[in-house]
């Protein structure tokens, strides 16, 4: 237990200094720029290295807190991602009240079912239960106007804002023999390496981005920028191994796995915006734009990661 | 549920006869309900505290954000006009505004709703200090346009909401009644600040108890002013446009096939 506390402190105080250097690096930039020219780009590196200083504190402070402060953390990251994404959906008011059993019933319940470690439930609760009640209400409400399109998008968002999401706090519900109480650093580990990788794909993107990764989704996605942020953030997690219960080499295969499930649910997220013709999910999250746009890879990622581990490593 | 905040714009015709000057003229007449009376410290104390508390409500639930191209309005008197769909428009205005101009900001609303019972009457005179009309005035009653004129006299900024009663259909705005242009002619020096109010009815469409959380957005236009002896269909007819002129959808480009106004059923 203190050895898991202090391998969480201690990475915690690695992402600090990751973040004091990157810091410094952006008030250098934004020092050295010449008068009265605006750089975007320096003062969006600049808000986002801030964001990320809040983000980090609110992660140490629910790891910190145990079950209870992660799951009310994603809990309310669940609510903002749900806002965020019904916001862009072309629900009628017909299906308000499907609305409402969503954000006050599905959405509660689901956390409820993490918290209680109840997996049998909580791993078909949205996609049997929501699924079949939601459409329920949706019809009762009357309009049958582009019924199919408003009832799938509403179990759309129920599935990347709620049950993607609320598969991270689930991690702490495994039991591996013999990293008992160890369970939040397999979060702190997924969520450092999903992160880490859309940073350095940005990093690399800047430096070496030549060719256009996918220029109808994402216009600032580059392979070169994918590849290296990838191969990167895949060595960042092998060098992480001693923080989970992965030898060196199961860790870099797991990296690789959930930052390539991170850079496609980038850019499944990207294509779902395009749609819709907005930039960005939301504007809560200063620099990087709505909880959406900085959990996008993360969403994609926790579900994969977490059926990985509990088939591989967990007692079930 | 009747319709809250109201704008009293009467009949057009009448501004012919009503004129410019009438405004001062008519504020002796008396008129106890445009001043809020000042409750006492414990009253003050708690109107703040539910003042916050709606403000914290309206964040939760709509995450709402300001847009301004020329930053937030300072504590300088203001009209600001917004379209009108939702109970809750004018908290959401109200909640974006920087706390200095808030303190000076005051919707104007239909006293029949807002005196009915003693908690609307808290949060209408107390917490929003809303500036009180009469929907339908009797012989001897106050004109609207005095009573709103009064409060801007007074240094206030106001919320109005030109279309007059709320907007539930599926068109963007209805016509805007004759309100504004009065009040414009009767304080030709006060900015005009076109002010749309998104997703909103999202949130609380009529008939439902239980609000949905969506993201909304209070987008404020550039200041208008009444030219010199513009016509009053000319000028609302301005006035409509830059107001609509703010709307998503009508300035995003083309591939968004407005996803934020469901068929009205």
């Amino acid at each position: 237990m203190n050895e898991a506390r202090s391998d969480l402190l201690a990475l915690l105080g690695g992402v600090g200094v990751v973040l004091v250097v990157a810091t410094l690096i952006g008030r250098t930039l934004a020092a050295r720029r010449p008068e009265g020219r605006p750089s975007p780009v320096i003062d969006n590196l600049n808000a986002r290295i801030n964001a990320w200083w809040g983000m980090t504190f609110l992660l140490g402070l629910a790891f910190l807190g145990g079950r209870i402060g992660v799951v009310l953390l994603f809990g309310f990251c669940s609510f903002a991602a749900l806002r965020e994404f019904v916001t862009l959906t072309d629900t009628a008011r017909a299906d308000h009240r499907a609305l409402v059993a969503a954000f006050f019933l599905v959405l509660p319940l689901q956390y409820l079912l993490v918290w209680q470690a109840w997996y049998g439930l909580y791993s078909i609760f949205i996609p049997v239960y929501a699924f079949l009640f939601l459409p329920i209400l949706a019809a009762l409400g009357g309009s049958t106007e582009r019924y199919l399109v408003r009832v799938a998008e509403t179990q759309w968002a129920l599935m990347i804002a709620v049950f993607c999401v609320s598969h991270v706090p689930a991690l702490l519900t495994l039991r591996i023999p013999g990293h008992e109480g160890r369970e939040v650093l397999l979060i702190a580990w997924l969520v450092v390496v999903v992160q880490i990788s859309d940073v350095l794909q940005y990093v690399w993107g800047k430096l070496a981005g030549r060719t256009e990764l996918a220029p109808t989704l994402s216009p600032s996605k580059t392979v070169e920028g994918a590849v290296g942020g990838i191969a990167s953030a895949t060595a960042i997690g092998a060098a992480l191994a001693w923080i989970t219960p992965f030898r060196v080499h199961e860790a870099a295969a797991l990296a690789l796995v959930v930052t390539s499930m991170g850079l496609a649910g980038g850019l499944v997220m990207s294509a779902i915006k395009r749609d819709r013709g907005v930039k960005d999910w939301g504007h809560l999250i200063a620099g990087h734009g709505g909880f959406i746009d900085r959990l996008d890879s993360v969403l994609f990622a926790a579900p994969v990661f977490f059926h990985l581990v509990r088939y591989g490593w967990a007692d079930t | 549920m009747s319709a809250p905040p109201r704008e009293s714009g009467r009949e057009s015709g009448r501004e012919s006869g009503r004129g410019m000057g009438g405004a001062t003229g008519g504020a002796t007449g008396g008129g106890t309900r445009d001043v809020p009376p000042r409750g006492p410290f414990v009253s003050g104390a708690l109107a703040r505290f539910a003042a916050a508390g709606i403000v914290l409500f309206a964040r939760l639930v709509t995450a709402v954000r300001g847009i301004w191209d020329e930053g937030p309005p300072d504590g300088g008197r203001r009209v600001y006009f917004a379209n009108h769909s939702s109970h809750g428009d004018f908290v959401l205005l109200w909640t974006v505004l920087p706390p200095r101009a808030r303190a000076r900001t005051r919707p104007v609303a239909a006293s029949d709703y807002w005196l009915a019972s003693a908690l609307r009457r808290f949060i209408g005179q107390d917490v929003f200090r809303a500036v009180l009309i009469e929907r339908e005035r009797g012989p001897g009653g106050d004109d609207p346009i005095d009573t709103m004129t009064r409060a801007l006299d007074a240094g206030d900024s106001l919320i109005l909401f030109p279309e007059g009663t709320r907007n539930t259909g599926s068109t963007a705005l209805l016509p805007f009644r004759s309100g504004l242009y009065r009040l414009a002619a009767a304080r030709p020096d006060v900015a005009l600040v076109p002010v749309w109010i998104d997703n909103l009815n999202r949130v609380l469409p009529k008939g439902e108890r239980v609000p949905i959380p969506l993201v909304c957005t209070v987008t404020f236009g550039a200041a208008l002013e009444l030219g010199a002896g513009e016509p009053k269909a000319a000028f609302l007819e301005r006035a409509t446009a830059a107001l609509l002129a703010l709307a998503p959808g009508t300035s995003i480009e083309p591939s968004d096939d407005t996803p934020f106004d469901g068929p009205a059923p």
